[in-house]
């Protein structure tokens, strides 16, 4: 049988890698727009190049100000990505000790956590954001990142002991517990690697949210700085010109799209490949 | 294909013993002329399955005949192949393999040549399947009374009411309740006997001429097994149904089977009438499988088969077996073995059958235990009452465990056993009596234990598969206990992790590797290897042989029983297997329903056991001799 799933998995390797090269040259290429694209953007942030939404300026034409649509593109991913990303890790490991804990400890402690837990699920997170946000004055970038990583929170939970539940249960952790092994080293070392793959997919599908959360609260006019570019914020000020010049709204809609694929190729990537390791 | 007929009724005749065995052409001309008989309920000729776009064999040059009425045993290891044959029968290869020639003949038609559609006809209705877990078979939400008649439904077959009367006359006919009230329960809320024996009704149930059963018994316990192995071969005899009984288990070949195919490899090695194959084995493959056999009779030194069955893609060239066979020479690394008559209807794929002399089955046979042989007593057991939760499963056990002695406990499943293991071994806190460690009480929990009682009496589990984090490297995994246990460190605990794999027969080669390279066998070994780096007294194995191979399991048996004499390790063996009982162990511990009803010296209880219930398993246990 080895051998079937050796040559077999020879193919799918490279079908598998590539899947994830190609995540992973996707994520880059947005990445390094959005970090080097300040500096070769041809028009500053908020310099006004023309009427607004012509094709005066680059070629993408002019926004709602007037400003040139492309440096704006090139300006504003910093933020959004950084704060998505930031957001992203902070849910993931919010959600995996959650769930690890509820999952590893059982009993009551694992009802109450879920619970409660549950409750957290069933406020919307949007709302949350909201509230918390039109309350400051001016949202601090930081703010964005624990709002949009306490909403993912619960979700990652409730997958987390999902898949720890059924790694609790076997024997190679109770052959750990029988050796006498320290309860916090079962749960970092014999529990938590094998929940990699998973865990792997769900911060991919997690970065896409946060990306999407992120914009929408730009959308909604809670971002860091009002006038700055930013690829959300984008999207709500020029929308009013979306029949008469699309690019203001559909550039950031494209590179934003394009990201998330990016990141969930690489996701599906690794899951596929560790599943391979699994099997080999 | 009628000039043929006669030629192939003389086939099946008894062949005349002074036919030079080193006739190729003959013998292979026998195998093509029994095609196209018109007695055979189904022939397969020349049977080849590979790997789709590749040129590697699953399974290659089979020939086999199937009378009615016959119960034909395919045994093999895993990876041989033999669920790949059985699959064939019907037409069909599983994704990623392709039956690539060969003639599947039911009657005049070859199955293998039909349209799809004309398959799916032929499937259930000429020739059934019986599959090997029917509880994932068996649609969970169809009541029982549909679901046996499903496919006469599909088929239109008769009225409602005449499939009904056959549904019910079916149930009576494999021992079940036969009423409504039957017929309208769920899988699940049927024993896992009646579950195997409404696949054996259903498979049945459009009488089909031939049957193939992949091993149908499988995790049934050995007197529910007794029972449908007991029907099938019934029905198979009243009906005149041709069977393809396939499993790894040759003690329930020698009891079922009136003919016996052994398969290695993708091939089929020998091929003859049941007692031939067990009285005078002539392949090597099978004289070392039989050698690993423990029988109930008695006590026997199980010897293993060195290496590991090749996968398809690495298996040798010439005789498939030359690499780990103890007969071989250059030339079997050369030439393929074609089938060469060893006996009446009896043939064996090798070069050197006529050279390796004859076989004895008593070859392997060593003194029993000895029953009045002093103790010293190192663990006790008084009064264990074990719960889970309020419900208690264990009442009032007591036994003890000498040093370097093995005590087995034996029973069903449900019978406690495994819940004692693991009281014993810590792993179980819910439970009340005392468990008395070289004269001090042992704590429930491992935690709660010191770490000195945790060091000296390690578990190893049943399932290779579960019980090794597949994260971690074989080094990591057997280094583990001797940093918990301060035993050694860096560089020394390098060193014995390679002194202990080299104990337990895998040698330093697998140290960087993660498990999921390797075998269920070699997963096992890892698992002995770390209970040895604690360096323990007592070895509490948990059915530790019986998710691997009967060859595998005769190794791991004969290294335990090495141990045990040379280091005086005392092992709690928990096992549902009698005759390793008796190989293996020096005292009995049998369990019913959480009471220990008959304990005692090995030989005494087995021999001349006084319980009831001993006799029964006893009785029902299949062995082969």
């Amino acid at each position: 049988m080895s051998t079937i799933t050796a040559t077999g998995s020879g193919l799918r390797r490279v079908f598998h890698q590539r899947r994830l090269v190609a995540g992973m040259i996707i994520t880059a290429l947005v990445v390094a727009l959005a970090i080097v694209g300040p500096w070769i953007a041809p028009y500053g942030e908020h310099e006004i190049v023309g009427k607004p939404f012509t094709h005066s300026g680059s070629f993408l034409g002019s926004d709602y100000l007037g400003q040139d649509v492309l440096s704006r593109v090139l300006a504003g991913g910093r933020s959004i990505l950084v704060i998505s990303v930031l957001a992203t890790a902070l849910g993931m490991v919010g959600g995996i000790l959650i769930g690890l804990l509820a999952a590893y400890v059982g009993g009551w402690f694992d009802e109450v956590l879920m619970r409660l837990n549950d409750v957290a699920l069933a406020f919307p997170q949007i709302l949350l954001a909201l509230l918390v946000l039109s309350a400051v004055e001016q949202p601090k970038w930081w703010m964005i990142v624990l709002l949009v990583g306490a909403s993912h929170a619960p979700r990652v939970a409730r997958l987390a002991r999902g898949v720890a539940l059924g790694l609790v249960s076997r024997d190679f952790v109770a052959s750990a517990e029988a050796l006498g092994e320290s309860k916090l080293r079962i749960v970092l070392a014999e529990v938590l690697p094998n929940m990699s793959a998973p865990l792997l997919a769900e911060a991919g599908l997690r970065l896409t949210y946060s990306i999407g959360m992120v914009a929408a609260l730009g959308f909604l006019g809670f971002s860091t700085d009002p006038g700055g570019a930013d690829w959300g914020l984008m999207i709500n000020e020029n929308r009013l010109g979306l029949l008469v010049l699309p690019w203001g709204v559909l550039a950031p809609v494209i590179v934003i799209g394009v990201f998330t694929i990016g990141t969930n190729l690489i996701a599906d990537g690794i899951t596929q490949l560790a599943e391979k390791g699994a099997e080999s | 294909m009628t000039s043929e007929r006669p030629n192939a009724d003389i086939a099946r005749l008894p062949q005349p013993t002074g036919e030079d065995a080193q006739s190729r052409g003959d013998e292979a001309g026998k195998t093509r002329n029994v095609g196209g008989n018109g007695g055979a309920a189904c022939t397969v000729e020349d049977l080849r399955v590979g790997l789709s776009g590749r040129d590697i064999d699953v399974v290659d040059d089979i020939d086999l005949l199937l009378e009615p009425g016959e119960v034909v045993g395919l045994v093999g290891e895993s990876g041989s192949g033999k669920t790949t044959v059985g699959t064939a029968l019907l037409g069909y290869a599983r994704v990623g393999a392709l039956i690539e020639h060969g003639r599947v003949l039911l009657g005049e038609r070859d199955v293998l040549s039909l349209d799809v559609k004309d398959v799916r006809q032929m499937r259930g209705e000429e020739i059934a399947y019986v599959p090997q877990d029917p509880a994932s078979a068996l649609n969970p939400s169809i009541r029982v009374g549909p679901q046996l008649v499903e496919l006469l439904e599909l088929r239109d077959i008769g009225t409602a009411e005449e499939r009904d009367e056959r549904a019910r006359a079916e149930l009576a006919e494999v021992g079940l309740p036969n009423d409504d009230e039957f017929l309208r329960r769920y899988p699940h809320q049927l024993s896992g006997g009646q579950v195997q024996r409404v696949a054996l009704a259903m498979a049945f149930l459009p009488r089909p001429k031939v049957l193939v059963l992949d091993e149908p018994t499988t995790g049934l316990d050995v007197t529910t097994q007794g029972m449908v192995l007991d029907t099938m071969g019934q029905l198979c005899r009243s009906h005149r149904v041709a069977a393809l009984y396939v499993t790894h288990d040759l003690a329930v070949i020698a009891n079922i089977a009136d003919r016996v195919a052994v398969m290695y490899a993708g091939r089929i090695i020998e091929l003859g009438p049941r007692d031939q194959i067990f009285d005078q084995p002539a392949h090597p493959y099978t004289r070392a499988l039989l050698d690993a056999i423990p029988h109930l009779k008695q006590a026997r030194a199980l010897s293993g088969i060195p290496g590991r069955t090749p996968a398809p893609g690495r298996r040798p060239t010439g005789c498939r077996f030359h690499d780990r066979c103890a007969y071989a020479q250059d030339r079997c690394a050369e030439t393929e073995p074609e089938p060469y008559d060893v006996g009446p209807d009896h043939v064996a794929r090798c070069l050197r059958v006529d050279e390796i002399g004859s076989w004895d089955i008593n070859l392997g046979t060593v003194p029993d235990s000895d029953p009045d042989k002093a103790r010293d007593l190192i663990l006790s057991v008084r009064d264990l009452d074990v719960f889970y939760g309020r419900k208690q499963v264990v009442h009032d056990v007591n036994f003890d465990l000498a040093r370097s002695e093995c005590v087995a406990l034996v029973g069903e499943s449900g019978s406690g056993k495994t819940t004692i293991s693991r009281c014993v071994g810590g792993l179980h806190r819910g439970w009340t009596g005392t468990i008395t460690f070289e004269g001090r009480d042992l704590a429930n929990g491992a935690r709660r234990r010191t770490n000195e009682d945790r060091k000296r009496i390690q578990y190893i589990f049943q399932n290779p598969y579960l019980s090794l984090n597949p994260r971690m490297t074989i080094e990591q995994i057997v280094k583990r206990p001797m940093k918990l246990f301060g035993i050694a460190k860096g560089k020394a605990a390098t060193d014995r992790v390679v002194e202990l794999l080299e104990q337990v027969a895998l040698g330093p080669a697998v140290l960087k590797l993660q498990t999921n390279r390797l075998s269920g066998g070699e997963r096992q070994r890892v698992a002995i290897a770390r209970a040895l780096a604690a360096e323990p007294d007592i070895l509490v194995c948990d059915e530790i042989t019986s998710a691997l191979d009967v060859s595998v399991q005769g190794s791991i048996v004969s290294l335990l029983e090495d141990l045990r004499k040379s280091r005086g390790i005392s092992m709690l063996f928990v096992t549902h297997n009698l005759a390793l009982v008796r190989s293996i162990a020096a005292r009995v511990e049998i369990l019913k329903a959480g009471r220990l009803v008959e304990h005692g010296s090995v030989v005494d209880v087995m021999d001349s056991p006084t319980e009831d219930y001993t006799r029964q398993l006893l009785e029902n246990s299949p062995s082969i001799a």
